[in-house]
């Protein structure tokens, strides 16, 4: 291989063939297929669920997360959604951030935010369904 | 570079494979059109409408954290879902989640490889737009009945 690629006369393909695949080069983009459309479901339940949560009072809100059910979708909903969330940002961190360490970084802060936020969601789904 | 410069051709600057530098064409970017496009205008607001989404998240983190922390915080929570700025955010977090959504549909019919002529491509554009409107309004006509 030429030691600069720029002034080779190889084409690109040429230069990564034999060299084995890419592995899990596709897997972002399909991650964002597959939790779309697990999203779909999941949020016509949860909007018709909000439907019946409209005004509730405290003991209401708690019984509707504790039920087994409910608790378990709405984890599936949390894992999901934040994934989709995390991922799609950080498709506008690579699209807008061209410097090598903001971009890092912005990507680091967008996977740290999301986990952060789905943890504390599913936490307090497990409180209320286990206490 | 004496030639005028075409909104085109902004300032690319490529290598030649000797390494000498050439000034290529890029190609047409957004400057190289004078008005906002249904096909550019979808795809502007599928991305903002998926940034305003992952903010609108906050509001469910915080309903749940709510719940689990104890009564008094879960009534804060829930009187201002209630009031008229609650509702106000409430109304805006669905008609972006629709949007997003139904936008979302039509780049899942798109990666099955349908829909890519221009005539389909501006009829999906408009449903999205009327099917975003049409779905937001009887979402809240559901729920002020369910109130």
């Amino acid at each position: 291989m030429a030691k600069n690629p720029s002034h080779s006369m190889r084409t690109p393909l040429g230069r990564v063939r034999g060299l084995g695949s890419a592995k899990s080069g596709t897997t972002h983009w399909w991650m964002m297929r597959v939790s779309s459309i697990a999203l779909l479901p999941l949020l016509l339940w949860f909007v018709f669920s909000i439907f019946g949560l409209l005004g509730a009072s405290y003991a209401e809100a708690r019984a509707f997360v504790a039920a087994p059910v409910n608790a378990v979708l709405l984890l599936l909903l949390i894992g999901v959604m934040f994934h989709h969330m995390a991922h799609g940002l950080q498709e506008v961190v690579e699209d807008y951030v061209r410097a090598e360490l903001p971009r890092l970084f912005g990507i680091l802060l967008v996977k740290a935010a999301c986990l952060l936020l789905a943890l504390i969601s599913a936490f307090s789904v497990l409180r209320v369904a286990f206490t | 570079m004496s030639e005028p410069i075409d909104p085109r051709q902004a300032n690319f600057v490529g290598r030649r494979s000797d390494g000498s530098v050439v000034q290529r064409p890029l190609s047409p970017h957004l400057q190289a059109y004078d008005m906002m496009q249904i096909t550019s205008l979808t795809s502007i607001l599928h991305r903002i409408t998926g940034g305003a989404w992952s903010v609108a998240v906050l509001f469910l983190v915080w309903w749940l954290a709510a719940l689990a922390s104890g009564e008094g915080a879960f009534n804060t929570a829930q009187n201002f879902f209630g009031s008229f700025l609650g509702v106000l955010v409430l109304f805006g977090i669905t008609a972006v989640a629709w949007y997003h959504t139904l936008a979302g549909i039509r780049h899942l019919a798109w990666d099955a490889g349908k829909g890519f002529d221009l005539p389909t491509v501006f009829a999906t554009g408009r449903m999205v737009f009327i099917g975003t409107a049409a779905l937001t309004v009887l979402t809240w006509i559901i729920a002020l009945v369910a109130w």
